[in-house]
């Protein structure tokens, strides 16, 4: 620890920090527009800039010189700093006066207005009138792809986006071309950006220049009413805010969660926005004559009571369930006496009864940032949670970390080890060279996609990468959900009784009547009478017998178990569209009119009963660690020669929501012209 | 300095000759593992003086391949440095001299010269021997003011000699590199004045004077 004076107050901070760092340790404030955390240090912007003595009789960036830099002075005397003396003020003048000179006086038709920080530093250090009376410069806007709008003459070079996208995405797409007054911001030619974190470099932009193109023109930020949530896009659950304006979802931001999502969310997660206003299920519906036909409630739940009498019943929960409604549900299937309850639409083997370590994301995702080797198995990360191969990336580019890969060839934006398509090759791990790696690991992270798990050989597979996972305290088996809802269910027990039906027995007609909550994924036979509980006109909803209108995430609150096993709160933004209600309500409303009435009437209630039945529900934004004891009862069998197919194909539709969004069409054929692109 | 983009024509592929690309590997291999990036100047200088002195698009994205770098990072370099010509260049490719002390020296007439004889700058005369671009100082201040046609400098120009000089590339006639006035290296103008016991006794000054050959 060094000790320093700033502003006369002194304090004492590890030498590493930066001066910037010590700076607002020490309560001060400095503006900046280059500088950022979770980037390296570029120091451009020069907007940083304080006075240190003894020192040079200039001004000192002060992100890019660190504390242990400073010397002390004369006698011994601790170094100091001044963030607020005259030379500091009128440097800072200087520098956002000649920010000011290129940039254009545009405000009032910009949509960073309101949260530029440009707008606010220049209210804060600048100068109250320009002296500048020539021509200003003038920069051709670029296409960069579909979610980002630019507006290139706003441009200050801060080059955040480009360290982000070189950094941060992996995918170096952006790059500065030209140089001196030149210098333009740009992706190469004028290509769409290929990185699933692009939508990031808004966020970054500290002026007007990176906008997101799908909300341009559409709202001012202090129209909007702001609602922290979760996000159901994948299974990592990223913080999210929701930005509402009267009944209207506006747009989707990152809040800050260094244990989940840091402050990056994907792009699905920020641009399914659209998807949340179209396909909408907004009154319930019978099928007649092969028909579906808009009815009434009472009628729709008439048509249920009708074949549930005496019949044999399921349910399957799809993706972006809650926990409260899938818990409901399964309340109501019990009450018939039927054990026929699947959360696992895809197939994967799975099973609560191997104990919660089975089936979490065992050392967490910070734990990714403690792993000194890692295996992949029969997943893509950047496709199933780019968020989380993000941060896979930041350890490899810290330490250098060594990647295996067992499953299909993908491109992860770092480098790894190629070992082998199918499970053969990880039952044969040992003595190889990447084999003597992960023996020699104190801290192993293997992840396993459920590409690896959807497969009749799950079981084992898994089997197999617990026996690699496990070191002393250290549980690295890492079980990677694509499903927001998957966690949550198992967590629940939301899988077939003993001697009761899966989704893939019910959905052949094991059953009379399927009660489908939100899974679209799942093909259903001719069989059965499905009642589908759900938000989106999807494949679930072409082949219901009724449909009963659901709230989408943002108009519902619920708890959501991520892939590492943290519960979780999203909370309502919106309300759902027509006669459309929340999901469990919609249960409890049917329970009564199917003659077993639910016991709770209100979502209090029902979270009571829930935290009474499953206490670690009750610990929201905690983990209840799992048992690695269980992972010794997993069975052991012969796995088959098949390759692993990666649970998730096309990253930008892998729900209903996504799916009816029109700017998630349009990037995932930007993605398949690439990969074809690619292939040629 | 203006914005520089890629030709509006471009080859429709580029790949080193042999020669080259075995030079280019001789390159890549004096960095350490994993830091072949830093060979990406040498290769583009290669990859323009294979091709008639100008970067084409195929060849930003050859030398991104072979180095493993996004293609981005390498159109940075290549758009960064004034050197790297974009666009296709005359055989005989001019960089005037624009600077303070070759502009006191009388640059501007050399400017009419080329305006004249090749045309605006940046453009290739119609037989395709001569284009001109103004550079930044090239660092031959004392024998102002000049230029550097191709790999070679031309200097103490004035209209005339210029004018002849560009006449003579263009008939394939031998020019003299260096200065155009017989003056030696960067020696005075005017004949020595300093030194005068050791060079140029027998007027003649530099390399062929007596002095130097005592010495040798």
């Amino acid at each position: 620890m060094t000790k320093i004076l700033v502003d006369g107050k002194e304090i004492d901070v590890p030498p590493e920090y930066t001066l910037l760092q010590a700076c607002e340790e020490a309560g001060a404030e400095i503006p900046r527009f280059c500088y950022h955390e979770r980037l390296t240090i570029a120091g451009n912007c020069r907007m940083c800039l304080v006075e240190v003595k003894p020192g040079p009789p200039k001004p000192a960036a002060s992100c890019a010189m660190a504390v242990r830099d400073l010397r002390p002075g004369p006698n011994g005397e601790p170094p100091e700093v001044f963030t607020k003396s005259p030379m500091v003020k009128k440097a800072r003048e200087g520098v956002m006066e000649f920010l000011l000179i290129n940039h254009p006086l545009d405000c009032p038709i910009c949509d960073q207005g309101g949260e530029c920080d440009l707008q606010d530093q220049a209210m804060a250090f600048g100068g109250d009138s320009s002296r500048f009376a020539e021509n200003k410069r003038a920069v051709e806007d670029k296409y960069i792809g579909p979610l980002v709008k630019t507006s290139m003459n706003r441009c200050i070079h801060c080059t955040r986006c480009v360290r982000f996208t070189a950094e941060v995405a992996g995918t170096g797409d952006m790059g500065s071309i030209g140089r001196g007054e030149d210098m333009e911001i740009t992706t190469y030619l004028e290509t769409a950006m290929s990185s699933e974190l692009q939508g990031n470099v808004t966020d970054l932009c500290p002026v007007g220049a990176l906008l997101p193109k799908p909300q341009s023109f559409r709202a001012r930020p202090w129209e909007l009413q702001k609602t922290q949530s979760i996000d159901v896009m994948d299974a990592l659950g990223s913080a999210i805010r929701i930005d509402t304006r009267g009944r209207e979802v506006m747009r989707i931001l990152p809040r800050v969660n260094d244990l989940v999502n840091e402050e990056w969310i994907s792009d699905k997660t920020r641009q399914v926005v659209d998807g949340l206003k179209v396909q909408r299920l907004d009154q319930p519906f019978v099928r007649e004559d092969g028909r579906l036909r808009p009815s009434s409630w009472l009628e729709a739940f008439a048509a249920v009571a009708d074949k549930v009498k005496g019949a044999r019943i399921g349910a399957i929960a799809g993706d972006l369930a809650s926990v409260e409604e899938m818990f409901a549900l399964k309340l109501l299937v019990e009450s018939f006496g039927s054990k026929n309850l699947d959360c696992r639409q895809d197939g994967v083997k799975l099973d609560p009864k191997f104990g919660r370590a089975s089936y979490i994301f065992n050392p967490g995702v910070v734990g990714i940032e403690d792993a000194d080797a890692v295996l992949i198995i029969g997943s893509n990360p950047r496709r199933e949670s780019p968020v989380l191969n993000a941060r896979i990336r930041k350890q490899w580019s810290r330490t250098g970390l060594p990647v295996g890969v067992i499953g299909e060839r993908v491109d992860l934006t770092y480098p790894v080890q190629y070992l082998g398509a199918g499970p053969d090759t990880l039952a044969s791990l040992a003595g190889t060279a990447f084999g003597e790696i992960l023996a020699k690991a104190q801290r192993p992270l293997i992840i396993v996609g459920q590409g690896a798990l959807a497969r009749e050989d799950g079981l084992a597979i898994l089997a197999l990468a617990a026996q690699l996972a496990v070191k002393g305290e250290w549980n690295g088996l890492a079980v990677l959900h694509t499903a927001a809802a998957r966690v949550g269910g198992l967590d629940l027990g939301f899988v077939p009784g003993e001697g009761a039906l899966d989704a893939a027995a019910m959905a052949a007609g094991g059953v009379d009547v399927v009660f489908n909550l939100g899974a679209d994924e799942i093909d259903i036979g001719t069989g059965p009478f499905v009642v589908y509980i759900g938000s989106h006109g999807d494949k679930g909803a072409h082949r219901a017998d009724v449909i009963l209108p659901g709230a989408a995430y943002t108009e519902k609150s619920g708890l959501y178990v991520n892939t590492e096993g943290r519960v979780q709160m999203s909370d309502r933004a919106n309300f759902p569209p027509g006669d459309a209600r929340e999901d469990w309500a919609i249960l409890r409303a049917l329970s009564d009119v199917l003659g077993h009435r639910l016991p709770f009437d209100s979502l209090n209630a029902l979270r009571t009963k829930l935290v009474a039945a499953y206490p670690h529900m009750d610990h929201v934004d905690a983990v209840a660690v799992g048992d690695a004891a269980g992972l010794a009862t997993l069975p052991q069998g012969s796995v088959s020669k098949a390759g692993f197919v990666c649970a998730v194909q096309d990253f930008y539709l892998t729900n209903p929501i996504a799916r009816a969004s029109a700017v998630m069409a349009e990037c995932s054929a930007l993605a398949k012209g690439r990969l074809q692109q690619a292939a040629e | 300095m203006t914005v520089r983009r890629l030709a509006d024509e471009q080859p429709a592929s580029f790949d080193f000759t042999p020669e080259n690309r075995a030079w280019c590997d001789a390159q890549i291999a004096k960095y350490p593992e994993g830091r072949q990036a830093s060979a990406v100047i040498p290769l583009l200088w290669k990859a323009q003086a294979q091709h008639d002195y100008w970067l084409p698009k195929p060849a930003i994205e050859k030398v991104a391949d072979i180095l493993g770098m996004p293609y981005i990072r390498v159109l940075e370099i290549a758009t960064f440095y004034s050197m790297f010509n974009l666009a296709p260049v005359g055989t005989h490719f001019i960089q005037l001299c624009g600077t303070t002390p070759c502009m006191l020296r009388g640059a501007e007439e050399i400017k009419k010269v080329c305006e004249e004889k090749i045309g605006p700058q940046r453009h290739v005369r119609a037989d395709g021997k001569f284009s001109w671009l103004e550079v930044e100082c090239l660092g031959a201040c004392c024998n102002a003011p000049m230029v550097q046609i191709n790999d070679d400098y031309f200097e103490d120009l004035t209209p005339e000699n210029f004018a002849k000089l560009i006449d003579d590339l263009a008939a394939g006639r031998p020019v003299h590199k260096g200065s155009q006035m017989g003056r030696v290296t960067s020696e005075p103008a005017g004949g020595l004045t300093s030194l005068t016991s050791l060079y140029g006794v027998d007027g003649v000054s530099g390399p062929g004077s007596v002095a130097a050959k005592n010495q040798d």
